[in-house]
């Protein structure tokens, strides 16, 4: 706990710059990436971030120096270079973007392998650490550092603030938006510069090869929990943070644990716990909803057999034993039981010695369900040509699904039929 | 046979576009008048898109212009409006749909301008217009097709154009939507507007417009109902596309020679 309260607060001087700027690296990444996923780039971002590595490499040959300004410029020469040549490729040639994409990650990334391999063999002093940029090394992170850091997280923060509704145009249609003469090459531009700086500088924590995870999974995440763009955008943030500052802890805290690969686990836990529990688009979401529906079918289900046992000897509010009732349709004996409590409890059935009964309202609703039944038969046979014996297990599922809003509509079309297709009565 | 018109809406010159050094629109040639409902009909692949798409040069032409009152696409776009076919954008975008509405108001002078009270006054006359006011919050991947289409023309009333292109604003909608575009587009022609859009159904094109555009890659015909609806300039334009054409675009795809020198 102790390492935790110094850890957060600041206090200690070498963490405090980690924090600050692994928190910068990650606000760069995900609102850049952000665009990228909704423009359905993702990759670019990948190819980039692979293709910075030979830019590091030569400016370090050239200059023989390790001052992160120049580095970090050669590096924006290299990713800016990559997207270049995937436009070109997919410009010229018969070569889609996926595999242009693909072209490019490999042979830059190759290349800064191989200037990486020459430097590590050269007899240049204080050629140690470039490796670093592979594989990210939060932890060197200093204060100076933080400074260049700093200045970028303005830059793109201020691009996005000013070009937020051309670039929101520009990722929904980008066709129109050239429609309307807005100058459409000079934003993707900018988007494009942008994004080569996020990931130049946001390789110092993530590595290379991580890079592409930083910009994307905060934006996937968060796409589940918002369909407001403004609000996507903030909670990208705020994700990608989380994992920052998580991953920092880890690697503070324990001794040996790399920062860069907990900062993307981190926020890939999220991002998965995103896609299980977010409303709505969430996977548990989905499935209470078809728990919920499944319930409700039984339900219904269950309301209609009562039904049918009294349309056979006409009376519909006679008691019924279980046995009655599995005699005219098939439930499992314990989905049965548990269907007949819960109509009871919502009082629809009613019960007296194990025998049950329709209440009133449980009269109307199962002639409601019964008459959607035999209307939806109808117009199957009138308005699809479905052939009269073709026709019930299609309404079996129907019958659930129609609102009372279709039912008036059916009731119209039909002109308020008196009998189904086979000859049953429509009660209205 | 192709009518010409004095002080047209639009004029296309002598237009050629290419995909692929293979022509899709070859030589195209025509002109229509303002205050029109104009119907660009032909089969799949013939260029109906292109065309619409190289006048407001989204696509780059090998030759040829298109005017638009007599002046260049980019010294009127604030006067045309382009609405896109529905299914060619991702409408599982994070926006709702007075977001997508409120896009018809952005123009070049005013993209970096906080959204005005005008505009959202625009935009809410639009969706009014179009059925649509109850939706405004509603977020665009719950939309219906016909909903969608719907949006997409209330952004493009939100524009306030002169000029309307339309690709394919009837495609997959429901009768409803159908009617209520139609009547729209009534009245927009009553208030003086021009209208040229893509249709795919003959016998509703008859019903609906006024002045047509026949096109399988070539012109096959350009001008009021009366003169060029019959079964002659239908059947030149659905009987297929010349064999002679066709062979001589591989041909310019194969050799790679280019289809303008």
């Amino acid at each position: 706990m102790g390492t935790f309260i110094d850890f957060i607060s600041l206090s200690d001087p070498t963490s405090r710059y980690v924090i600050i700027g692994i928190i910068l690296l990650t606000i760069n990444a995900s609102l850049v990436g952000s665009f990228a996923f909704l423009r359905k780039k993702s990759l670019i971002g990948d190819a980039v971030a692979h293709s910075v590595l030979p830019g590091i490499c030569l400016a370090f040959l050239l200059f023989q120096t390790k001052n992160l300004f120049i580095l970090l410029g050669g590096a924006a020469i290299t990713g800016w270079l990559s997207i270049l040549s995937i436009d070109l490729i997919t410009a010229h040639s018969r070569i889609k973007a996926d595999a242009a994409i693909g072209i490019a990650l490999s042979v830059f990334f190759a290349l800064g392998i191989v200037l990486l391999t020459i430097i590590q063999n050269s007899a240049i002093a204080s050629q140690s650490g470039l490796d670093h940029f592979l594989f990210g090394k939060a932890a060197s992170i200093t204060r100076d550092d933080v400074r260049y850091f700093a200045i970028v997280t303005l830059i793109i923060t201020a691009v996005i603030i000013i070009f937020y509704k051309p670039f929101k145009l520009i990722s929904f249609n980008q066709d129109f938006a050239v429609s309307i003469g807005l100058p459409v090459r000079f934003y993707e531009f900018i988007l494009s510069i942008i994004t080569v700086m996020s990931i130049a500088v946001g390789i110092q924590a993530v590595g290379v090869v991580l890079m592409a995870a930083l910009l994307i999974t905060p934006a996937a995440a968060a796409r589940y929990w918002t369909n407001d763009l403004r609000i996507m955008l903030i909670l990208a943030v705020v994700v990608s943070a989380i994992g920052g500052v998580g991953g920092a802890y880890i690697s503070y805290s324990a001794t040996n644990m790399p920062t860069g690969p907990w900062i993307i686990v981190i926020i890939s836990c999220i991002a998965f716990l995103s896609f299980a529990f977010a409303p709505n688009r969430g996977i548990v979401s989905k499935m209470w909803i078809q728990y919920q529906n499944r319930k409700q079918i039984l339900l219904e289900n269950i309301l209609k057999a009562f039904y049918h046992v009294g349309e056979k000897d006409n009376s519909f509010l006679e008691m019924r034993k279980p046995e009655d009732i599995l005699n005219r349709r098939e439930f499992s004996f314990s989905k049965l039981s548990e269907g007949l409590n819960k109509l009871k409890r919502k009082g629809l059935l009613e019960k007296q010695n194990n025998e049950w009964k329709l209440s009133s309202e449980g009269l109307s609703e199962a002639k409601r369900i019964i008459r959607l039944h035999r209307l939806w038969e109808l117009y199957l046979t009138q308005y699809l040509n479905i052939a009269e014996d073709h026709v019930h297990d299609d309404a079996e599922a129907i019958e659930h699904v129609l609102t009372p809003e279709i039912e008036a509509q059916l009731e119209k079309l039909l002109d308020f039929p008196s009998t189904d297709p086979h000859g049953k009565e429509i009660i209205y | 046979m192709i009518i010409q018109v004095e002080n047209p809406a639009l004029e296309v010159h002598d237009m050629t576009v290419s995909y692929d050094r293979r022509p899709v629109l070859w030589g195209v040639d025509f002109s229509i008048p303002k205050g029109h409902l104009t119907c660009v009909l032909g089969p799949n692949g013939s260029g109906k898109t292109t065309l619409i798409k190289a006048i407001m040069d989204l696509v780059p032409k090998n030759s040829g212009y298109a005017k638009i009152f007599d002046q260049d696409i980019d010294d009127v776009r604030d006067k045309v409006s382009y609405i896109p076919q529905r299914g060619s954008v991702d409408w599982d975008f994070p926006a709702s749909v007075m977001d997508v509405v409120l896009m018809g108001r952005y123009k070049k002078n005013n993209i970096f301008n906080r959204i005005s009270r005008t505009d959202r006054i625009n935009a809410e006359i639009a969706l009014e217009k179009v059925g649509m006011k109850a939706f405004a919050k509603r977020q665009i991947s719950q939309l219906s097709g016909g909903q969608q289409q719907r949006v997409f023309i209330a952004r493009a009333l939100a524009q306030e154009a002169e000029f309307y292109l339309m690709d394919e604003p009837f495609a997959g909608v429901d009768a409803a939507t159908e009617n209520a575009i139609l009547n729209l587009l009534k009245e927009m022609k009553d208030e003086g507007k021009t209208i040229l859009l893509i249709h795919h159904d003959i016998q509703t094109a008859y019903d609906y417009f006024d002045w047509f555009v026949f096109l399988n890659t070539r012109l096959i015909a350009s001008g009021p109902k009366e003169t060029v609806f019959s079964e002659k300039t239908l059947s030149d334009t659905y009987g297929g596309k010349l064999s002679l054409l066709t062979t001589v675009g591989e041909l310019l795809k194969e050799k790679k020679l280019p289809v303008r020198e």
